[in-house]
C-alpha cells in the first residue's frame, strides 16, 4: 500500500525527468519539441469540447429532474430483499455518469452509516472498480470525431451493470 | 449515443414536469453546460502538457522503444497495430496510469492513443475493434489502489480502510475480464 503509494506520487515526474533528459541526450530542442507538441492541445479540446457540453447538459438534468429518485425508488425494494443496502442504489446510478456526484454520495453513505457498514463498503469497491463511462465515452470519442460507435455504447453499459452486480457479491462473499 | 441522449433530455424533462422541478432542471442545464466549458478548460491544460511530453518521447525516438519493449504484451490484445507503431506506447501509458490511478496522465494519454489508432483506421467515420477494446479497457478501469475512496474511508476512522483494496482489485479484474466477453460477444453477433 505504501509502496503503490510511493511509486504513483514518482512515476510521473521521474518520467517527465527521464523522457526530457533521454531527449537533451539525443540532441533533440526538447523546448521546441514540447512546444510543438502542446500546441495541438487546443485542437483536441475544441474537437471534444461539443461532445462533453451534450453529456454534461444531459447528466446534470437527469441528476437534477428527480428521475433518479424515481428509479431508485422503485428499485430499493427488490435490492432489500436480497439483503443489498439500498443507498448502495444511488452511487450505483451515479457512478457511469458523474464522478463528484459519486465521490460526494459515498462520502454522505460513509458519513451516514459508519466508515465499516456493509453499505460504505460495497460503495467504495463500485466506486473503485468502476469508471464515469459516460465521460470516457464523450472525450475518447470526440478526440476522434466519430460517429458510428457500432456495438460500444451498448457493450460498456452491459459490462457497467455486470460490474456493479459484481462488486456487490464480492463484498458479500468477502465481509 | 443518439439513444441514450434522446432518453437522459426526455426522461428529465418529464420527471422535472410531473415533480415539479422544470425550474431545478432548466437551472441544471446551464450548469451543465459551464461545467463542459470548466472540465474542457482543465483538459486544456493536461493534454496540451501531455501531448508536449509525447511530442519529445516521439522526437528522440524513445516512444519507438517503448513501443518495442510492450509489443509484446500490447499486440496480444490489440492484434491489428503494427509492433512500432506509437498507438502501443500511448496504449502502454495511459494503461500505466490507469494502474497507479493517475487520471491527470491516464485522460490524456487515452486521448493520444485514440487518435494513433485513428490513424490505422481505414473508415474514419466508424471505430475499429481496437478503439473499442481500447475504450472498453478503460471504462472497466483497471486500478492497483483506489487512493480516493480509502482516503474518505480513514478520514472517517474507518478501522481498516484498506480493507476494501483487495476486493476491488478482485472485481474489477473480474469485470473487465467480463467487459472483454461482452465485447467479443457483441463482435461475433453483429458480424
Amino acid at each position: 500500500m505504501k509502496t503503490v503509494a510511493f511509486i504513483s506520487q514518482l512515476a510521473i515526474p521521474a518520467f517527465i525527468l527521464f523522457a526530457v533528459l533521454y531527449g537533451a541526450f539525443k540532441k533533440v530542442r526538447v523546448y521546441d519539441s514540447f512546444v510543438g507538441g502542446a500546441k495541438e492541445g487546443l485542437q483536441v479540446i475544441v474537437k471534444i469540447f461539443p461532445y462533453l457540453l451534450a453529456i454534461f447538459v444531459a447528466v446534470k438534468a437527469f441528476q437534477a429532474s428527480g428521475a433518479f429518485d424515481l428509479i431508485r425508488q422503485a428499485l430499493s425494494g427488490s435490492f432489500s430483499a436480497l439483503g443489498i443496502p439500498p443507498e448502495v442504489l444511488s452511487v450505483a446510478i451515479i457512478k457511469p455518469l458523474s464522478g463528484s456526484a459519486s465521490t460526494a454520495i459515498f462520502t454522505d453513505i460513509v458519513k451516514t452509516t459508519g466508515p465499516d457498514s456493509l453499505a460504505s463498503r460495497i460503495s467504495a469497491v463500485i466506486i473503485g472498480s468502476a469508471e464515469t463511462t459516460f465521460f470516457v465515452l464523450a472525450v475518447y470519442l470526440g478526440a476522434v470525431n466519430i460517429r458510428r460507435t457500432k456495438y460500444l455504447v451498448p457493450v460498456c453499459l452491459i459490462a457497467d451493470g455486470v460490474g456493479i452486480l459484481i462488486a456487490i457479491a464480492v463484498v458479500k462473499l468477502m465481509f | 449515443m443518439n439513444i441514450i441522449w434522446v432518453i437522459l433530455i426526455a426522461v428529465s424533462i418529464v420527471a422535472a414536469f410531473w415533480t415539479g422541478g422544470l425550474e431545478a432542471v432548466t437551472r441544471a442545464m446551464f450548469d451543465g453546460a459551464k461545467a463542459a466549458v470548466e472540465i474542457s478548460l482543465f483538459l486544456l491544460g493536461i493534454v496540451s502538457l501531455w501531448l508536449g511530453i509525447t511530442k519529445i518521447i516521439e522526437d528522440s525516438g524513445l516512444i519507438y522503444r517503448i513501443s518495442r519493449a510492450f509489443r509484446p504484451l500490447i499486440t496480444r490484445l490489440f492484434k491489428t497495430v503494427p509492433p512500432d507503431h506509437p498507438a502501443i506506447t500511448s496504449i502502454t501509458l495511459n494503461m500505466l496510469a490507469n494502474f497507479f490511478g493517475l487520471g491527470n496522465a491516464a485522460t490524456p494519454l487515452g486521448i493520444k492513443a485514440m487518435q494513433d489508432l485513428q490513424t490505422l483506421n481505414e473508415d474514419k467515420d466508424s471505430l475499429t475493434f481496437e478503439m473499442m477494446l481500447f475504450i472498453v479497457l478503460n471504462t472497466a478501469s483497471v486500478q492497483l489502489i483506489p487512493f480516493t475512496v480509502v482516503g474518505i474511508l480513514s478520514d472517517f476512522g474507518s478501522a481498516n480502510p484498506s480493507a476494501i483494496v483487495f476486493p476491488t482489485i478482485i472485481s474489477t479484474v473480474i469485470s473487465a475480464i467480463i467487459a472483454l466477453g461482452v465485447l467479443l460477444l457483441f463482435r461475433r453477433l453483429m458480424k
